[in-house]
């Protein structure tokens, strides 16, 4: 197990490093001109000379090559640069932000499992059944429609016509102090939506692998043998139905970092989605890079730790990935 | 469990779901209540909040004080100067003495030094600040003692006054970290009167009350300045009561009109829209198509039908309602009389209704900025007014990434506009010599007498030769129109009448969180 996790993380490295590298080609290549995304409005009245000393000064003319090996070789050094769009040094961007993201994917996710796993096994329980419908119609017509439509219809509703909940923001407007009342309040719109759109893939594969597993020989042994329903659906179908699910934890990460930029942009969640935004749009390349680094080790966390709790689920399964 | 317990215990849940909904019904209406504090919604966030790299150029910073402050009427009066500065050696001496026993928010005192570090910072090479070419009119600035600082000039620049409203800043506190991403960029101490409490990017930044302000406390203790950028959700919240103002466009403001808890305040502007006319392309260049142009556009049209009525009509940069507007400069709407220039200089229509000369279509390109809902508006009533009068305007939009490239060719909808002196306006968009330079002069207008008006206009120390020079130069854009000028925008705020003598300020195009009612927090008074 521990030799699997060493071989996927020295795997990683190299993904990585050419992440990173397209991260800096397609910054050189987009339209957008760093000097005067720099400059915002004040590029307007700004001389051709100033305009030229900033590009000097942020390096914007030197080719994406030799930037992208200044900033690795800085970054391995722990020195993640400086984000000029920001005007901040990009390791603060990132420790300022990334703890309300995890916060709201943490709920998110964690909410999406539970509601889906329990709507699953609920569905599956009576194939065909009118629960059944209902929960897999709603949970296609979920999986089509985007997070931050989602997002808009939520503060529509309870937002703007309940006046039940915050519209966005981490605390109310009037006040500075972040409590976690308030904090708490201000939560539940943005992970709902946010789980809202994770939750029928969860749904469906529950479903899917519950109500397979109660037609196979184990669960009708466990039938046979006069255990209660409730054990016969939770403690035999359930187990078996539950390993693809373990395979979809991993592979859902992306989507869930996806959604979440929707989300935090739609609810003003000061979370590492607008950086994101404003690091792309202003051709921010430090910045850009080190949040793609984050996103792309995200995703391959997600999908070792997936392997490894399914080779902990089902001993069947090896841990030579 | 009894009967009577389950109702009971049915009972409390009820009870405790009703609280709880009440609750939470209450927590978005937090700004509104109590007379010391102010919520208001802005459109735009600042990028830094150090005056080093550009924050707060042009007064009102809240945070920081400049050596000279505008009031209400945009005189320029002594702020952490002792009082106006004398002006020597043919106006290339500017001394400032400075204001006695001031003290930053941290305690420390204020002293010339601060000044001198302050300049020399955004003037060093090193420091990204973009908008430092408006200090280029400056050689040397030295401390004289504690409570003197002295500006030496390049060249007489008459408007240099006007640019010492630049907040200063600690050199302590600024001093020995990056300028460009130091902790000061997000956490500033200045002598103003207030002091930054936090900033949420992207959703809001908080102020209190500076106790120790020069000025005296101000009675607005609390001050925060939400960040939301959709217009029709800064409206929804200022409805609900979240915020106590906010800037909102004319269609949104006139929904607030019958809310008799709620005042509408129109601030002036020199914010213009106007086509800008490129002397390279073979029509727009043309002297006839220029003043055709210039008749054929119907200015007032435009203010009523894209403004709502909440602008005025723009001959120059300078707008009508200012000391240093050129009366008699204004251009009717004559259509009749444009297509007679344009015959009278051999445009003659062709089958398609577009006319011609040697061969040449009146046809060409006018690009907007992407997105630029008001500007695309703009264009294409410009368009439409053109085609009347046999000119073709193709409206594009592009970023301005793509239009930079092709403004030598192409016309751009352009908008600008400092109301603190006509030359930062003018000689930015008249003189020959910034042609193309950045997005200076767009147009590349070279008209020597105008160039020669503007020089005299910078350089001339005596406000009637001043004034004088820059009429010379809106009267030279009257004959040769080398941008048509379309109009000039009003800035509506929707604001609580929870406070008396509201006031704006001349704004500028740039309106942040200096601009608005607000422009004067640390003043108000609270209605008894």
């Amino acid at each position: 197990m521990a030799r699997m996790a060493g071989r996927r993380l020295l795997a990683a490295v190299p993904v990585l490093a050419a992440v990173t590298f397209g991260v800096f080609a397609l910054a050189a290549a987009s339209p957008f001109d760093p000097a005067k995304a720099y400059a915002g409005s004040a590029a307007l009245g700004a001389r051709q000379d100033v305009l030229d000393q900033l590009r000097d000064n942020l390096g914007a003319d030197r080719p994406f090559t030799a930037r992208w090996w200044d900033w690795l070789t800085s970054a391995l050094t722990g020195d993640l640069g400086v984000s000029a769009s920001l005007r901040q040094p990009v390791a603060q961007v990132i420790g300022e932000r990334v703890g309300w993201s995890v916060l709201l994917c943490g709920i998110a996710f964690a909410l999406a499992v539970t509601a889906g796993t329990a709507l699953g096994v609920l569905a599956a329980r009576r194939r065909g059944g009118l629960f059944d419908r209902a929960v897999t119609s709603l949970a296609y017509a979920l999986e089509a429609a985007p997070p931050f439509w989602l997002g808009l219809l939520a503060i529509w509703l309870f937002a703007l016509k309940l006046d039940a909940l915050p519209a966005g923001g981490l605390t109310d407007t009037g006040s500075d102090a972040a409590t976690p009342g308030q904090i708490a309040s201000h939560v539940v719109l943005p992970a709902a939506v946010l789980a809202l759109s994770q939750l029928p893939w969860f749904v469906l594969y529950v479903r899917q692998g519950v109500g397979d597993a109660l037609a196979e020989d184990p669960v009708r042994g466990a039938r046979a043998r006069g255990l209660r329903e409730r054990t016969v659906l939770l403690g035999h179908a359930l187990r078996s139905g539950l390993l693809p699910v373990l395979t979809l934890t991993g592979s859902r990460i992306p989507e869930l970092i996806t959604g979440a930029l929707l989300v935090e942009t739609v609810f003003s969640w000061p979370g590492i989605a607008s950086a994101t935004v404003e690091a792309a749009t202003k051709v921010d390349f430090p910045l850009l890079a080190a949040l793609t680094v984050l996103a792309t080790a995200a995703v391959l966390a997600g999908n070792l730790l997936a392997d490894l709790l399914y080779g902990l689920a089902d001993p069947r399964v090896g841990f030579d990935g | 469990m009894t009967a009577r317990s389950v109702r009971g215990v049915a009972a409390t849940a009820m009870a405790g779901v009703l609280a709880a909904g009440a609750a939470a019904c209450s927590t978005p209406g937090g700004g509104g209540g109590a007379k010391d504090s102010l919520v208001v919604g802005l459109a735009n966030e600042p990028e830094t909040l150090s005056p080093l790299l550009g924050y707060g150029k042009d007064g009102n910073s809240k945070i920081f004080d400049g050596l000279l402050r505008r009031d209400a009427s945009m005189k320029l009066q002594p702020a952490l100067a002792a009082g106006l500065p004398k002006v020597a050696d043919d106006g290339r001496t500017y001394t400032f003495a400075l204001r006695k026993g001031v003290k930053f928010s941290d305690g420390k005192p204020f002293t010339a030094q601060d000044v001198v570090f302050t300049y020399r910072t955004i003037l060093d090479e090193k420091t990204n600040n973009a908008a430092k070419g408006e200090l280029d009119a400056i050689d040397k600035v030295t401390a004289a003692g504690d409570d003197t600082v002295v500006f030496v000039l390049k060249y007489p620049y008459a408007p240099f006054a006007e640019r010492t409203v630049l907040p200063i800043v600690p050199e302590h506190a600024a001093k020995g970290q990056d300028v460009n991403s130091g902790s000061f960029n997000t956490a500033p101490i200045g002598t103003g009167p207030y002091v930054l409490t936090g900033w949420s990017k992207g959703e809001k930044l908080t102020f209190k009350a500076n106790p120790g302000y020069w000025g005296g406390e101000p009675k607005v203790k609390k001050l925060t300045m939400a960040i939301i950028k959709d217009d029709d959700v800064r409206a929804t919240r200022l409805r609900s009561g979240d915020l106590d103002g906010a800037i909102l466009p004319p269609n949104l403001a006139k929904g607030f009109k019958d809310d008799k808890s709620k005042t509408t305040v129109t601030a002036r502007t020199t914010d213009f829209r106007g086509v800008t006319l490129p002397t390279a392309n073979k029509v727009t260049g043309d002297l006839a198509v220029r003043r055709a142009l210039d008749l054929a556009v119907d200015r007032k049209a435009m203010v009523d039908k894209l403004l709502e009525g909440a602008g005025r009509a723009g001959y120059g940069p300078v707008p009508t309602g200012s000391d240093w507007f050129a009366k008699g400069t204004e251009r009717p709407y004559d259509p009749d009389k444009a297509k007679k220039l344009l015959d009278d200089a051999g445009w003659r229509t062709g089958g398609d209704g577009i006319r011609e000369k040697d061969g040449q279509r009146a046809a060409f390109t006018l690009w907007f900025p992407a997105g630029d809902k008001l500007r695309e508006e703009h264009a294409l009533a410009f368009a439409s007014d053109a085609k009347k009068a046999g000119i073709e305007v193709k409206v594009q939009s592009g970023t301005w990434e793509v239009i930079e490239p092709r403004m030598k060719n192409d016309a751009v909808l352009a908008g600008d506009g400092n109301p603190a002196d006509p030359d930062f306006d003018l000689y930015n968009l008249l003189h020959s010599s910034l042609a193309l330079n950045g997005f200076n002069n767009m147009a590349a207008y070279s008209n020597p007498d105008v160039d020669k008006a503007l020089e005299e206009g910078r350089r001339s120390g005596d406000k009637a030769a001043r004034k004088a020079a820059y009429d010379k130069v809106q009267q030279g854009l009257a004959d040769n129109p080398g941008y048509t000028f379309l109009t000039h925008i009003d800035h509506l705020y929707v604001v609580n009448d929870k406070w008396k003598n509201l006031s704006t300020q001349v704004e500028p195009h740039d309106h942040g969180l200096g601009a608005g009612p607000w422009w004067n927090v640390e003043d108000w008074q609270p209605e008894q």
